[in-house]
């Protein structure tokens, strides 16, 4: 059976700005704009032959993880942490308002990063990061925890 | 978000992923929405009908890849805006048909060809599409019209003269049928 999915169009319209606020947390500011287009056309290509329509959002969310992933990949940077209170990163906020905190999530390693980013730039749940990032639901959770914490420290010392 | 759209759907063509685009086309009967595919004009919908069950209907008919975008939608937005200030007698934009089937494409194949400013029984029009007696589907043909003006459901009346129906409103049907009959070029 095949399924009815909406006009590209509200996709965008529902869940663009969310895509833009997780990928201004995970890649910065500066190649969140690149990172987004490249989001949407790889989701335009693949959406005609997709298969479960139920979560839109997240399928939109884990290609953008996928596209942060490459750019970080292929930029090597690793933007330096300054600045505030690590506490606020644990209340689930637009990264906007913190992107020093968003910058020192982005210093963490791999997996650690993306599901605190996924987590609280994103709100998806521990599941859906785990499917994202390939562990398990149980995984992701130390993941988000570990990182919360190395970010604690960093902060401290600094 | 605006940019970004018209910026992702202009990469989106160039790569051959953007199958729908759409724009609403401001007019004298108010604001219509106007959705093309690459081979033309797919859709056509009047201010009353709600846009998200029309681009609903296209995602499910036509293809999901759908995207507003204005920019390509300027040429039928020409002709739309020189037929109602009654300097454009035929359109010349492309139609994509591929809404419609059977003896429902034939007749609107027929509509089309009704030349500006004049009128066509249902019996007509079922006759020139090959089916004199089905008068009732080419009355169902244009009533669900998927692209009403461009190709003018508005030319076909009943026979003795009544107006029929319209799927913009009848008081839409009068008007379209003044602004062809005021145009005299002489």
């Amino acid at each position: 059976m095949s399924v009815r999915l909406p006009p590209f169009q509200t996709l965008l319209d529902r869940h663009g700005d969310d895509v833009l606020a997780y990928l201004r947390a995970a890649v910065g500011r500066h190649d969140a704009e690149d990172c987004w287009q490249e989001t949407m056309l790889a989701a335009l290509r693949a959406y005609p032959g997709l298969r479960d329509g139920s979560n839109l959002r997240g399928w939109l969310l884990v290609i953008a993880h996928r596209k942060a992933i490459d750019l970080h990949r292929t930029s090597g940077r690793r933007p330096i942490a300054v600045g505030e209170p690590a506490e606020q990163i644990a209340a689930p906020v637009r990264p906007d308002p913190e992107p020093e905190l968003w910058a020192a999530v982005r210093t963490l390693p791999g997996k650690q990063r993306a599901a605190v980013t996924l987590r609280f730039a994103a709100d998806l749940d521990y599941r859906a990061i785990g499917n994202a990032i390939g562990c398990s639901e149980a995984a992701a959770r130390q993941n988000v925890r570990a990182g919360l914490a190395a970010v604690r420290k960093e902060w401290r010392h600094a | 978000m605006h940019e970004r759209v018209a910026e992702l759907a202009r990469r989106a063509l160039d790569e051959g992923l953007l199958d729908v685009a759409y724009a609403e086309v401001d007019s004298p009967i108010g604001l219509l929405a106007v959705a093309v595919t690459e081979r033309g004009v797919v859709r056509l919908a009047f201010p009353g009908e709600p846009l998200d069950e029309v681009l609903g209907e296209l995602a499910s008919h036509v293809s999901p890849r759908i995207l507003e975008a204005p920019a390509r939608l300027d040429a039928p937005r020409r002709e739309l805006d020189a037929y109602f200030a009654g300097r454009l007698r035929e359109f010349s934009t492309p139609v994509d048909w591929s809404l419609s089937h059977g003896f429902l494409l034939a007749a609107r194949r027929a509509c089309a060809a009704i030349p500006y400013g004049e009128v066509r029984t249902y019996a007509e029009l079922a006759g020139a599409a090959g089916s004199p007696r089905a008068v009732r589907a080419a009355g169902n043909a244009m009533a669900r019209n998927p692209i009403p003006i461009i190709v003018p459901c508005h030319r076909v009346l009943r026979s003795g003269g009544g107006l029929g129906g319209y799927g913009g409103g009848l008081d839409v049907k009068r008007w379209l049928l003044g602004l062809e009959r005021s145009d005299v070029s002489m």
